[in-house]
Order: structure tokens, then sequence, then C-alpha cells
């Protein structure tokens, strides 16, 4: 077998040294009766041809050829080369977490650029080395405030990714804590008002997303100084991070989740991400996660090193602040050298594009006869629309013409049925939003 | 340098800063075809008010700036692709690069989980041939394949355990956990709602199964156990341990960090257990990637099934795949979308690649770890010595008469070239030394460790300081841990005084 470097003689030999009969001697501390006899029922063995031919033989079964207007968490951006050129180098592919700092201060200083990053990006004082995505990031950043209030109530605004407000609902059932869920208004924003109905001094969070899952640009300022009075944190999640080269960050927020996909990774059918929480300085030592310090060596040198261990599984075990053992480090890594190629201009360019390409997708579609816009409220690449007609028909219409429609609302927000959520960015070419809006306009004129 | 030193040599490395310290207003990485339809005016279109100035401090480099910048700081890690990485339950083997390849591939990584289901087959049959295989090789009923890494399907497990038990009316109050498993178990049982009690191994570092019997009571939900244990011994009485538990009608819960000792020897279901995770990034040879991404698939009989989060691999009439977004008795949603998907990938290229033979994997890793034992037994003290599988745990007794420690053994071996083994863990070793070669050591790089090893316990023994004060060849020596903690500088800041990120 090509990944095992021994041969026959050399098992032999191995045996020899050891004192050892065969190789079931090995294995003689597993009762024999539960020793496996058959063969494992696995496909294989393959060479590396033909593992790559499978693999090719699956992709041709999924969407290749189709323009795609789906976002809702998930974002289709330019990427350059150099990310995976760089992410692929087998010193930072095969290396482990960094512990042992002498020999990982590659990891760690491209750790210690990624919290920086994301510093800069989101307002916020302190961020960390990574969760596992968005929904589990924001997932954390309520236990967090859950810790830093001893309260266990928390206000989700419904306008907050669905699947983040399930993932959310999972880990409550079991730790005590209360959601409760806050509408949104005719504008596609938080309800205000019903916000600061329901937020009392028993609430731990108040959690928004923005822009939110309609696409939907918050106004923080209506919503944090409700919550800040109650004594609450104010946490914002971010799904599409490119908004943040053009949209003013949440720096009034307590803790910010966000999802790092837009930066350099591939959808990839959902994973893997790297999820983000960035803080206040005094919350620090309740955060979940790895973080990288920068510190001195015995000769006075600039290096990193984990630090703040005390707060994780293996060290303070049941006392934890949280489970997680791992980060999304290759992810992040993804990320950080993304973000450095964009660079300052570059970011903001991508999000001006997605911006304007937004901005025409929902003017051509709104030439349709019977198209409307849902919600008034300012967007940055993805806008909701109401049809005639329902959209999983309209969808099933676009598929013949290689297009993949707007995601249809009707399933997660019952009153939202035909509205759909249609997403542009800086990938999707002129060309692609006119076809689009071409084939969009002859099925709903097609008869049912 | 010390001739003893075989694997390593001196060489040059480049000093380099931060990213942040390289910018320069004006330069760039990164050009965007042009914009193709009127472009919008941000104000106008967003409102003054939600409209962000420049980022503050954001990086401007060029590209041959940010490739060498990132090669260079690559240069500083240690890896798989230089040696061996003997790191004790962190299953640290080769990483085949064709797996990198397919996950690239067009129509793998470019797919979108909201796209439709009928142009999502092939992710969704890749899907399930990983399901296929893993429970074959595990020999239980159910999977989930959500799971993001092994912390997250430990605590999947044990919320489905706890909904098993919910749905009998009790789900129980605590989760018994060995004194020898790893820091996540204790912390992931908190986080499914559990309290948690230790319980002590019996002298050769196995479950104290008479004790075993008096601590499950009926306030007990389950036994979250490592096999093999993280001393890398199998736990004989496992199947006596399910009976005890399910006599009390507890569950019987798997660490599977160590599956890369089992697979294809044997089968934790035919073993008694009742759910598992795997972690792919061990056994099943995905990249940890300097700590991430992993994936921590769980495995399950069939009373756990209902319980599965959502969404659910389903086949249909003729074959054809989907996924369920809802099922009445699930413990809901752990991770959004489909799990993840470009980790799960890899690991079934790995699987594909072996097919049956993957037995030989697990027959040469224990081969490894047994030969690595039988050379270093004398040179250091071995506490437990029952048989070992996939790794061996020795401790620094023999050293410590000298003032040498398992990390300052661990710190000298970077300059014999190695990646240091686990220090300091199973907590019930003290001083321990947890070396897990893994499968893909040749007979050479195994001798080169051992020689390495054996050089340092003779050092030990007539020189400590030159291990005491080690490491001496790297790029940084040892770092002030205390200082980084007690005044953290967690991100990089202008050196002049400026107003914080604009807005």
């Amino acid at each position: 077998m090509r990944y095992l470097p021994k041969s026959p003689a050399e098992r032999q030999e191995m045996l020899a040294a050891i004192g050892a009969k065969s190789i079931e001697e090995l294995f003689s501390s597993i009762p024999d009766r539960f020793r496996l006899r058959a063969t494992l029922d696995i496909p294989g063995p393959y060479s590396e041809a033909e593992v790559i031919q499978y693999f090719k033989d699956r992709a041709a079964e999924n969407s290749k050829g189709y323009t795609s207007f789906l976002g809702a968490g998930v974002y289709n951006h330019l990427r350059s080369v150099v990310t995976d050129a760089i992410i692929q180098r087998g010193e930072f592919l095969t290396s482990y977490t960094p512990y042992q700092a002498e020999i990982t201060q590659g990891t760690l200083q491209a750790i210690f650029e990624f919290q920086t990053l994301m510093c800069q990006l989101t307002g916020q004082e302190v961020a960390n080395a990574s969760m596992y995505d968005g929904s589990t990031a924001t997932t954390e950043a309520v236990l967090m405030a859950e810790r830093l209030t001893g309260r266990q109530r928390v206000l989700v605004a419904r306008s907050v990714h669905p699947e983040y407000r399930e993932v959310l609902k999972t880990y409550a059932k079991n730790s005590g804590l209360r959601v409760e869920e806050i509408p949104f208004t005719a504008s596609g924003t938080v309800d205000a008002n019903a916000l600061q109905a329901a937020v009392k001094d028993d609430v731990a969070a108040v959690v928004v997303q923005s822009p939110n899952f309609f696409g939907v640009i918050e106004s923080y300022a209506p919503l944090v100084d409700v919550t800040h009075t109650a004594g609450a944190m104010f946490v914002v999640a971010i799904a599409e991070g490119v908004s943040l080269g053009l949209v003013r960050p949440p720096a009034e927020a307590d803790i910010v989740a966000m999802e790092g996909q837009s930066f350099g990774l591939p959808p990839s059918y959902g994973g893997p991400f790297a999820g983000v929480i960035a803080s206040r300085d005094r919350f620090v030592r309740q955060m979940p996660g790895r973080l990288a310090g920068q510190t001195t060596d015995s000769e006075g040198q600039r290096g990193f090193v984990l630090t703040l261990a005390t707060r994780e599984q293996h060290i303070r075990r049941e006392k934890a602040t949280s489970n997680i053992c791992t980060n999304q480090a290759l992810c992040a890594l993804a990320a950080t050298v993304h973000l450095a190629l964009l660079g300052k201009e570059g970011l903001r360019e991508m999000a001006e594009q997605n911006l304007s390409k937004a901005q025409f997708a929902l003017s051509e579609l709104l030439k349709i006869p019977g198209v409307r816009r849902t919600f008034d409220a300012p967007f940055f690449n993805e806008f909701t629309v109401e049809l005639p007609r329902s959209v999983k028909i309209v969808n099933g219409h676009l598929l013949r013409d290689k297009i993949i429609g707007p995601l249809a609302l009707g399933t997660p927000y019952p009153q939202l049925t035909k509205h759909a959520l249609v997403c542009v960015t800086e990938t999707t070419t002129r060309a692609e939003i006119e076809r689009f809006a071409n084939a969009l306009k002859l099925a709903l004129e097609r008869p049912i | 340098m010390n001739k003893n030193i075989k694997k390593a040599s001196r060489h040059t490395n480049q000093s380099e800063g931060l990213i942040f310290e390289k910018s320069s207003p004006g330069k760039r990485a990164f050009e965007l075809p042009p914009l193709d339809v009127p472009a919008a005016d941000p104000a106008k279109a967003l409102g003054a008010n939600h409209r962000r100035a420049g980022i503050e401090g954001f990086p401007e480099v060029s590209e041959i700036e940010v490739l060498r910048h990132f090669t260079r700081l690559s240069t500083w890690n240690y890896a798989i692709d230089l040696g061996m990485y003997p790191l004790g339950s962190c299953t640290m083997k080769y990483n085949p690069r064709v797996n990198e390849f397919i996950a690239r591939l067009d129509g793998i990584a470019t797919e979108h989980p909201y796209q439709p289901q009928e142009l999502s087959q092939g992710c969704l049959k890749i899907l399930r041939l990983l399901e296929k295989c893993l429970l074959e090789i595990t020999g239980m009923d159910a999977i989930t394949l959500q799971p993001a890494a092994g912390a997250h399907g430990e605590m999947t497990g044990l919320l489905l355990i706890r909904a098993y038990l919910q749905k009998q009316g009790n789900p129980r109050k605590k989760v018994l956990i060995p004194d020898s498993a790893h820091g996540t178990n204790p912390a992931t049982a908190v986080i499914a709602g559990y309290e948690v009690e230790n319980i002590k191994s019996e002298s050769h570092g196995q479950i104290d199964v008479e004790k075993l019997r008096d601590q499950v009571t009926g306030d007990v939900a389950a036994l979250m156990i490592t096999n093999p244990s993280t001393l890398g011994i199998f736990e004989q009485r496992i199947p006596e341990i399910a009976e005890i538990l399910h006599g009390k009608g507890a569950l019987l819960y798997m660490d599977g960090a160590n599956m890369n000792a089992l697979t294809g020897v044997t089968r934790p279901g035919d073993l008694g257990v009742d759910v598992m995770h795997l972690n792919l990034h061990k056994t099943f040879s995905t990249p940890h990637g300097g700590g991430g991404p992993g994936a921590g698939p769980v495995a399950m009989k069939k009373i756990l099934e209902p319980f599965r989060p959502v969404p659910i691999l389903v086949e249909k009439e003729g074959g054809r795949l989907a996924l369920e977004p809802v099922r009445p008795d699930s413990i809901g949603r752990v991770k959004a979308f489909a799990g993840n998907f470009g980790v799960l990938v890899r690991a079934l290229a790995y699987i594909l690649a072996y097919g049956p033979g993957v037995r030989q994997a697990t027959e040469d890793a224990v081969l490894n770890a047994n030969y690595i034992r039988k050379q270093l037994e004398g040179a250091y003290e071995l506490p437990y010595s029952l048989p070992s599988m996939h790794e061996v745990v020795f401790s620094d007794a023999i050293q410590k008469k000298n003032g040498v420690s398992t990390m300052d053994i661990a710190k000298r071996l970077i300059d014999y070239g190695f990646h240091p083994y686990t220090t300091a863990f199973p907590l019930i070793v003290p001083g321990a030394l947890m070396i897990e070669p893994t499968e893909s050591e040749s007979m050479e790089e195994c001798d080169l460790f051992i020689d390495a090893m054996k050089a340092i316990a003779e050092e030990a023994a007539t020189k400590p300081e030159i291990v005491k004060t080690a490491p001496h060849t790297t790029r940084v020596r040892r770092l002030d841990e205390v200082g980084a903690a007690r005044k953290p500088i967690l991100r990089w800041k202008p050196s002049a005084p400026r107003s914080e990120a604009a807005d």
C-alpha cells in the first residue's frame, strides 16, 4: 500500500526485535471472540487515479454549469490561487495545534494576524483564533453572555439565520437557557418596540444579525441602548463578512460572532468554514476558544504562544468556558492570506462591487411585472423580493435554463411564502443577472 | 552540534515581521475584474450612517510580499511532511495529497448547501458512502456526519443519550468519566447538562470494574470510555462494563480518539458500545492544519437513531438521496448546513485508497508503537506494563532524579529534529511521555527517533543542563508564557497613536 512505508522484511525485523512471533500477538489483549475475522465490506483499494476518477464522477452529478443566486450564509467570492498555494504548504497543512511554540511560530504568528484582522474588521478589541463556523460561534457568544451576566434568558431576532437559531436552541435545551424570538418590522429590521417590551433585567443577551438573513442592514442605535439599560449583552452575528468592507462595523456590540467563509473559503457544500468571536478586552477571560498572544523568548525576541489556556478544557476540564478543543486553523489561515491579498482597497472594492451588482439586479428584477421588493431597508448583496407565484415552481422553470434560483423563504418564514432571497456577488456578471431576470420574466409568464 | 543528532542540521531561516508592518498605502495584491454594472453610491444605497470609512491599519501589500510573508512563516513550523510527529492521542499520520486535490475539484468545492438536491446527488452519494464505510468499520447501526470536531461529536453523542433517556422519562444526572480521559470529556458532559463524576483507574490503568458496579446507580446516564485508553491499553473488560451499565439502564459512550488501534481489527459495536465519535482528522488522515478543521461523526446503536441531529441523509425511491431537515425526536441541529463536507470528502478518499486493507495501517501503527516501546524500555520508566496498542506511555521518573522533566526531554527532542511527544498526559501518569508514532513512520524514521530518545536519556544522566535549557536550535528560545498570560497582547496595534477602528 503506497501510504505505508515498510517492506515485509522490515515488518519481520521489527517483530523479531519486539520478540513477537506474529503481528497477531500484538493484538492479544483484545479478547479473541471480539476479533474481526471477516474482511471489511468497504470499496477499494483504489489507486490514486481511481480515487480521482471516483470524485470526478461524483462532481459531475452536482451543479456544474449552473449559475446560482443563492447566498443565505454561504457566499461565492473571488479567491486568489495564492491562498490555496499557501495553505497547501505541508508546513501549515500537516502541522498540529501549536502547543509547542518553538516549532510552530508560523502558525502562531498567522493566528495573531488573523485575530488582528478580525478586530479591525469588527471594530472590537479582541478576537479568538476561530470557532467551527458562524452558527456555533453565535451560540458560543450567547453562552459567553450567560457566563458574564449570570442570566439565562436570551432574545434572538427572527431575522437571524434560521439555522443559527436552530443550533442555539439545541445547545439551550440542555443548559437551562430560555430562547425567545423578536419579530421583524415591515422594513425587515428588528422590531425595536417588541425588543423594548421583552428585554428585562433577566436577559443575558440580545442577538441580532447584520446584514440579517434578509440581507437587510440593521441600525444598532435603537437596539443597543435598551439592551444595555437592561444590563444585557448586545451580540451581533455577521454571516457575510465582505459587508464589513463597506458597512460600519458593530463597534457598540459586546460580542460579535462572525462567519469567515466569505474570506477565501469555497462553499464546499457547507463546510469547513471558520467562525469568529470578537469582543471587549474586559471580557476576554470568558471568551471560548484558543487565543494566540505575543510574548518574548529568553533572549528577548518577539514570539507568540497560545495563551490564557486556563479557560480551556484541557486544563480546566469540567470548569472550562467551552468544550471546544479545536479551532478551524487552516480555514483561519486561508482567511488571513486572503485578506492580506485583498488589503484595504481590495476589500473595499469587492464590497462596492457586491453592492453595485445587487442594486443592479434588484432594479432589473423590479422591471418584471408583479415582482415587488419585500423590505425597503438598505441591503448589501442580498435582498428579498415577492413573486406573483410560488418560488419553488419558478425555480423549477429556472433550472431548465441552468439557473439555480433564489432561496424560497416560505419554509423558514411561513408568512413569507412567495418571497425569495436573491444573492448577487462580485462573481455574478451583468450578463448572468440579465439572463436571470429574463428567465424569471418568462417563468412568470408561463401558464400554470 | 552533538554528533548523536542525525536527523536535523542547522539551517538558515529568515526573519519576518507582521504583515501589518510591511504595509504601505497604495500597494495591493489582488485586482478585481472591472465592474460591469453602474457603480452604486454607497452613501446613497446604504445610508450615510451605515457607511464605513477605510479600515484603519488593514494591510496594503503586494502579491510577492504576501507569498513570501506566509512562506517564511511556514518555515518556522514543524510538520508531518518534515518527519515523525509522535504526539500521543493525536494520530499525526500522513495526509495524502490526492485528498487535497479532490476536495478542490470543480463540482466538489464549489457546491452550495442550499442548491436543489437533484443537483447535489454527487455530494450526497459521497456522504452516503462515507456513512456506510464508517458503519462497517465501527459495527454500529446509524451515524451522523454533522459534528465539526471530536468535542462536537462528544456533545452530540451525549445529547443523543440525554434525548433517549428523556424519552423514557428521566434524562438522569451524572456522567461517569475515568481519570485517564481527555479533558474534552468532562467539559462536554457539562455542556450537555450533566454532572461529572470522575472514576479512578485501578492499578493497571484499567477501569476498576468491581468499583464501577457500585458507581453505576439509577442517576448515571452514561460512562464515557476511551478505548484503547489514553495509556494505549485495550480495556479488556469492556463487554462486562457495557453489561453493568445496560443493567442499570445507562449507556456506554466510547471516545473514538484511539480508533487507529482498532480499525479493521475489532469493532466497538461488537463490544457493547452504544455511541461513539470518530476523529476523522486522526484515524482517517484529514490534515490537522495547525489545529483544524476536523470532523467528528457519531456512530450509534439503533436505539439512538431517532434522535440524530438534522439534517438526516435518507435514500428515496430509485436510489435518489435527500437531506431531511425535520425529525420529530431529533436533538435538533448541531451546526449549520451539512457538516464539514470538505473534511468528509478527504476521509472518504483515504478509506477508498485502502479499502479493506485499512487493517494493515492499524497493524503497522501497533507494530511501530511496540517497536519503540521495546527499544526505549530501560532508558525510560514504563509505569504500566500491560501490552501497548497504537501508543506507549513512559514516565520521566528516571530522568527526574537529575531534575529533568518530560517537558525538558520534549524540548530537547526538537533539537534532534522531531516534534515532541505529548507531555504530562494522561494525568494519571506523573511526568508522562505519550508516544504515538502511527503507521506512517518507516523503520528508519522510528530508529532515528529511538536514537534521539536514547541520546537524550544519556544527556539527562550526564549533562542535564543541556536538556533543561533546550531547545537550542530553534528560531525562538523558550517563550515567556507567564508574561503572555499576565499582560495579554492579543492583537497588533499601529505604533503611532491613531484613532481606533475608524467607522
